[in-house]
């Protein structure tokens, strides 16, 4: 019937079972990335959403520096709709469209991505710190999150604009990823809250192992799911901040230019007939959240697959 | 060997020993704490909540104090003036700021000028009295924000629920589609895009019943007024709402997803109880009780979008007042656009917190 070989049946000591069954006892055992990668690679949008955005950040970083006009290039040829010489066309001024949203993603990229390493990294570190120890130094520091969300992100990176303008983008991404750190200290911390509670902590403590150790060791591992999630949201969040900023005037300002800039600067050339100033800045800002989104959404679901059945 | 000990001495009992600190500000689900009945733990709970929450409030407003004396100067417009004024000039307009001080004077003078006295502090803008600005502002506002809101919050059950008892059908994708989509639109993109598109409506159907700017026509009384103004809402409701609406919709069609998982609901079912009535009294009302915090949590978030919905659509409520406060630097208009924003954020934290204890029987005898 089955060509298992005869004396792996006599030192297992089952009794031999009709039909193919035992192929059940010889799966492949799995680490649980390789769970995680399969359950993600499951996902086809998150997957094309993926490809996707590194197609858009490799567009942005590599083809703007290869692209023969430079976004301050003023080409002679004044708001021509898009054509093969500009692929979005140019402005009133001869700016070239594609080469200006290739440095505006860039420089949207750069602020999404500075904002969302050091608000999780912050955040995570205090949320883990305030949940595992609890008590006065919680409380203490989950009022200072409580401070902290009291001020709106909006209003707060609009008063100090015009300190980034000396400064530099990245003093704009300072401001946003300052005040974006509560939002993860307290999914960090609702969590360790309960971690520290289980077993396997219990028993690290009973081993001598320090603090920093459990902490790091034992605790943040088995919230990466969260943190990851937590990471796209961010920087999905990041974007859309830096170009409502820089779309009230307060973002970046020029010579340099983002996405949000772009479309402050093309704000009446809808109604000129320019649709191509418009819709081009606008539609890389969707394209780059909504494939951040879709990953965050297949991670999700890569880390926590309780959500995928019904049983009711 | 000694550290280990040590560790292992200290591990245990110290966490006995927190947990009974701890209680003061979120009682954790493990506390112990006399049955004194549902309504007199709620209610301690909610007298210990807003003690906490003053504080809070006080060392947040010197926080933002500090921000604005760092990001505003009130005399900038007054220096850049050509011919440059005299030193007399700019002297006096220091003086009537009150900046010539040191830093804690110049905020317990704004505190007691503020909360004793009632009294915003004179703006540096010409002919604007801050008090008067910013209730006309907050009105204006808070119309625009709650018609949003409530739009955002029923449109999402409605498509939070449909989305999580059809998973995976072509409603839901349709459905989670549509919400992406709006969690990934820069709101002053799509209030831009859909402005044009009514404009041209407008334009082509010779109707303006829509209107495309500002918060209403002046000079108009009764129910032409009214009309009026519900012409001028529809489309920055819309815009406001849809920004919102999409986090609640994923939001409810996940806590749907847990509810419509759990075994109470077999259970109803399985006592022969109908799939409508199951759905709306046992799923429903659970699954409805996140999205209630969740939507207190979120009206700052809502006061930001209405900065830049207001922006586009020539609104002269909280979102103009915030940027011309901040493009004349008046640093007492930015101070009070920002004290009362502090002040909506903790209040409705505060409810957030106490709402999920009054809905959940579970937290509130716990």
């Amino acid at each position: 019937m089955h060509d298992l070989p005869a004396e792996d049946l006599q030192t297992s000591g089952l009794p031999p079972s009709p039909g193919p069954v035992e192929r059940e006892f010889t799966v492949q055992a799995r680490t649980q990335f390789q769970l995680i990668l399969r359950r993600f690679l499951q996902h086809k949008l998150a997957v094309i959403s993926l490809f996707v955005l590194i197609a858009v950040v490799l567009l942005a970083f590599v083809g703007g520096a290869l692209w023969h006009y430079k976004y301050t290039d003023i080409t002679p040829d004044n708001s021509v709709p898009p054509s093969a010489e500009h692929p979005f066309g140019t402005d009133n001024l001869g700016y070239d469209e594609f080469a200006r949203v290739l440095r505006g993603t860039q420089r949207s990229l750069e602020i999404a991505f500075t904002v969302a390493i050091l608000a999780t990294v912050l955040g995570t570190v205090w949320g883990a710190i305030a949940g595992y120890y609890r008590g006065f130094a919680d409380s203490v520091m989950m009022r200072i999150v409580d401070l902290v969300l009291t001020i709106p992100i909006l209003a707060a990176g609009a008063l100090l604009s015009h300190h980034f303008q000396t400064a530099g983008w990245w003093a704009l991404a300072l401001v946003i990823a300052g005040l974006s750190w509560p939002g993860v200290s307290r999914i960090v911390r609702g969590q360790t809250l309960s971690l520290r509670e289980k077993e396997y902590v219990e028993a690290a403590r009973a081993l001598g192992a320090k603090d920093s150790r459990i902490i790091f060791r034992h605790i943040l591992p088995n919230i990466m799911g969260q943190i990851v999630v937590v990471v796209t949201i961010l920087v999905a969040a990041a974007i859309l901040i830096e170009s409502s900023l820089s779309y009230l005037g307060f973002g970046v300002q020029a010579p340099d230019t983002s996405l949000g800039t772009l479309i402050a600067a093309a704000q009446t050339s809808l109604q000129g007939g320019q649709w191509w100033l418009f819709y081009f800045p606008g539609i890389f800002i969707i394209l780059i959240c909504l494939t951040v989104n879709f990953i965050g959404d297949g991670l999700r679901d890569a880390f926590d697959p309780s959500q995928q059945r019904v049983r009711a | 060997m000694v550290t280990q000990q040590q560790d292992h001495q200290r591990g245990v009992p110290l966490i006995q020993g927190r947990r009974g600190t701890h209680g003061r500000t979120q009682p954790p689900p493990s506390a112990r704490r006399p049955n004194r009945g549902p309504e007199a733990t709620m209610l301690a709970f909610a007298v210990r909540r807003l003690l906490v929450s003053i504080p809070v409030f006080i060392v947040s407003t010197f926080l933002v104090f500090l921000l604005v004396t760092w990001g505003a100067d009130p005399l900038a417009q007054l220096k850049a003036k050509n011919p440059p004024p005299s030193q007399a000039v700019i002297n006096a307009l220091a003086n009537q700021l009150y900046i010539n001080h040191s830093l804690p004077a110049r905020y317990g003078h704004w505190f007691s000028q503020l909360f004793f006295h009632g009294n915003w502090g004179p703006s540096v803008q010409s002919g604007t009295d801050i008090g008067q600005l910013l209730s006309t502002s907050l009105v204006l506002t808070a119309r625009l924000v709650i018609l949003a809101m409530l739009l955002a919050v029923v449109l999402a059950i409605v498509s939070g629920v449909i989305s999580a008892t059809r998973q995976y059908s072509k409603t839901d994708y349709t459905i989670t589609l549509i919400g992406f989509l709006f969690l990934s639109l820069p709101v002053f993109w799509f209030a831009i895009l859909l402005k044009q598109l009514v404009v041209n409506m407008n334009n082509s159907l010779n109707w303006y019943w829509i209107s495309t700017y500002g918060a209403n026509t002046p000079g108009l009384t009764g129910w032409s007024a009214f009309s009026d103004a519900l012409g001028h809402l529809i489309l920055p409701t819309i815009v406001l709402a849809m920004s919102s609406y999409a986090s609640w919709s994923r939001f409810q069609r996940s806590s749907m997803l847990d509810v419509l998982g759990s075994d109470y609901m077999r259970l109803a079912r399985a006592k022969g109880l109908s799939r409508m009535r199951v759905m709306v009294r046992h799923g429903l009302r659970t699954a409805l009780i996140p999205l209630t915090t969740q939507v207190a949590l979120d009206t700052a978030a809502v006061l930001g979008g209405a900065v830049l919905t207001e922006n586009v659509f020539g609104w002269q409520g909280m979102g103009t007042m915030l940027v011309n406060g901040i493009n004349a630097g008046d640093f007492n208009t930015i101070l009070a656009w920002l004290t009362v924003s502090a002040i909506i954020v903790i209040l409705f934290n505060l409810i957030a917190d106490l709402l999920y204890g009054v809905l959940d029987p579970r937290i509130r005898n716990a």
